[in-house]
């Protein structure tokens, strides 16, 4: 990847954030419903004190003008204050940021860890029952609804056989000091094993929601990206080298093979991110997902707009992201 | 004459089709001496890298060797276990392929490529120094600082001499070069085929040299076998081969040749095609293109002497050349 490469991708993040602030912005005022009368509903305010809410959230203003002070601020950094938490948005999200960050990445690794080892099988043993009973397995991976999957997941595991945790993200009585928001850091970092374990097992159940069709997909990219390199003239010239199996295939296929898989997986990151919501509110998890929800019933538009921002960002950096490693498996592709 | 290097009988390959069993190899039987060069010739799908992809065990599934010998210094190479076979592979047999770009892996650098063969052979030496000298000696300049590039960086040219510096980095004792030179241009080419020829008359190298190329067979491989739709159909000393060809089908394959010393003479193509290996007979697999072919061509044809040192698969072998 060139140097005007990484230019373009700077020049299209800007571009790419203003679109979707637009689209957001639209989206939210046009949905029903008024922050105001949700904030107020127990209570029972006067008129003006409604009024001079509104006044104080400075949605009494018209929409073109709301939409041109949010830009202007949202450039300097300033999102805004949460109407439901009364504190910056940008506090708030960063406070639930890292929960969704961990539960992704442990997803991923779920993923990675159960696709690797089986596309591959399925590529080596080409039509066994293996393979078919893979490819079955895989579709039907692929098909599953997330919210379904989880609560059959704690059906079976947390209510049925009290394997694991119902939901939530750590119990009472293993809290450790907020260091880095992540938990399983936290825990270790406050030499804490036991709220170390406490917290993986919260973290299984929704991980393996999320990371197993993720696995159902990758490993299907895996298996036929894999079959096609197990095919190639170079492969078997490994083989004519007499190298052990385990490099021909870990190394001379498995390196090629992956560079399709890379794409895949950058893109399946951000609908982890994003998919995260249903996960989240299913499994009782404190992340951005369970946030947002909360947010749009809210009607807490400077959260939500600050949030799916948040995500766009997010989107255009993994997709830099699956450049670069792709530049790393792939030494045709310069960086 | 002592013990053949490699000495292949009845060698039978196999892959299922929807019609059945294709023989892609059907009853070969060849031997190569130490130091020898042999010259395989043979149309596309007439089963010469087959052959020789079933010497080195690397027949793809479902491909399978059905039957047949494969004694190499005296053991058969079918009785070896998938990890003898292994160390045997690149070591005492070794390959060589037509196209260095798509042998070589894009994804690691040539040093990568040449000292893992050192490594899984454990060669003495350092395999750094040892892979500086292997590709000094295949004629790559700055060969130290080379060993970090990929296969894209080099130019053609040494990228066929660098896979063959790797085919031949664990200093085997027969290189199997499947159309080693079609792609290279004729100055390489002659460089290439020179350093096969030192390597001979240093080491012992033996050299089967798959080819279209009748040219480079006559030039450098001193015995050539031909083979037909998974048969050898002639073997023999190459000049006499060429002069006075003992089967049909050589016979074709020369007519169909231009000659420098007689331009002017028609070329004629051999009519017909090749029969479809998954429903031919017993018989001879030539007789339907063949201008000899009598009724007893349709009983089972065996390689036969023809001469010295010659062998062919026809009943009338006498009767091909004047």
């Amino acid at each position: 990847m060139s140097f005007s490469r990484v230019l373009e991708r700077l020049v299209q993040l800007p571009i790419v954030l203003l679109g979707v602030s637009v689209i957001v912005f639209g989206m939210m005022a046009l949905t029903p419903g008024d922050p105001v009368e949700i904030m107020l509903a127990d209570q029972r305010a006067t008129e003006e004190q409604a009024a001079s809410l509104r006044r104080d959230l400075g949605l009494d203003r018209p929409i073109a003008e709301r939409f041109v002070v949010f830009l202007g601020n949202a450039a300097t950094g300033d999102f805004g204050i949460s109407f439901f938490h009364r504190r910056p948005v940008f506090e708030v999200i960063a406070e639930r940021l890292p929960a969704t960050i961990e539960l992704t990445l442990v997803a991923l690794l779920v993923a990675v860890l159960v696709a690797v080892p089986l596309g591959v099988a399925a590529a080596v043993k080409r039509d066994s029952w293996l393979d078919r009973a893979l490819s079955a397995i895989s579709l039907f991976g692929v098909s599953l609804p997330g919210f379904w999957f989880g609560i059959l997941l704690i059906l079976l595991f947390a209510v049925h056989l009290g394997w694991f945790p119902v939901g939530g993200r750590i119990p009472f009585g293993a809290e450790v000091p907020r260091l880095t928001g992540f938990l399983l850091i936290d825990t270790l970092a406050a030499g804490r094993p036991d709220a170390f374990l406490r917290a993986l097992s919260h973290l299984a159940l929704p991980a393996i929601t999320l990371g197993l069709p993720t696995a159902a997909l990758l490993a299907r990219v895996i298996r036929s990206a894999m079959a096609e390199v197990l095919a190639t003239d170079y492969v078997l010239f490994a083989e004519a080298k007499g190298l052990s199996r385990r490099r021909v295939l870990f190394l001379h296929a498995l390196k090629n093979a992956l560079i399709p898989a890379v794409t895949v997986l950058a893109i399946e990151t951000g609908s982890l991110l994003g998919g995260n919501m249903i996960v989240e509110t299913v499994f009782g998890w404190p992340g951005l997902g369970r946030l947002v929800v909360e947010s749009i019933f809210a009607r807490n538009y400077p959260l939500v707009q600050a949030a799916v921002l948040l995500y766009a960002v997010t989107y255009v950096l993994l997709n830099f992201c699956a450049d670069l490693l792709y530049a790393a498996l792939n030494p045709k592709v310069r960086l | 004459m002592s013990a053949p290097l490699l000495s292949v009988r009845g060698l039978r390959t196999v892959f299922p089709t929807r019609r059945g069993p294709l023989a892609a190899a059907d009853g070969v039987d060849f031997d190569i001496a130490e130091g020898e060069a042999l010259g395989v010739v043979g149309e596309s799908g007439s089963g010469k890298s087959v052959t020789f992809l079933s010497v080195l065990g690397l027949v793809r599934p479902p491909g399978k060797v059905e039957r047949g010998e494969i004694l190499f210094g005296g053991r058969d190479l079918r009785h070896l276990s998938p990890n003898e076979l292994r160390a045997l592979r690149g070591r005492m047999v070794a390959l060589a392929m037509q196209d260095a770009l798509s042998a070589l892996n894009p994804a690691l650098t040539i040093g990568t490529q040449i000292v893992e063969t050192l490594r899984a052979h454990a060669i003495p030496g350092d395999p750094r120094a040892e892979a500086v000298r292997l590709l000094t000696r295949v004629g790559i300049p700055d060969a130290a600082r080379r060993l970090g590039d990929y296969p894209h960086q080099f130019s053609g040219g040494m990228r066929q001499r660098a896979m063959i510096a790797i085919s031949l980095a664990a200093r085997p004792r027969l290189l199997v070069a499947d159309e080693p030179t079609t792609a290279l241009d004729v100055t390489i080419r002659a460089q290439v085929l020179d350093l096969l020829d030192e390597l001979r008359a240093e080491q012992g190298l033996a050299v089967a040299m798959i080819t279209h190329d009748l040219a480079v067979v006559a030039e450098r491989c001193p015995r050539v076998m031909v083979m037909y739709a998974g048969q050898v159909v002639e073997t023999g000393p190459t000049a006499e081969v060429i002069a006075q060809p003992r089967h049909p089908y050589t016979r074709g394959l020369m007519d169909s040749l231009p000659r420098l010393e007689d331009p002017d003479r028609p070329l004629h193509a051999i009519p017909g095609q090749v029969p479809d290996l998954a429903t031919v007979d017993a018989g001879c697999r030539y007789r339907n293109r063949c201008a000899l072919a009598v009724a007893a061509c349709a009983e089972p044809v065996a390689l036969a002497p023809a001469g010295d040192a010659r062998l062919s698969r026809c009943i009338r072998a006498a009767e091909v050349s004047p």
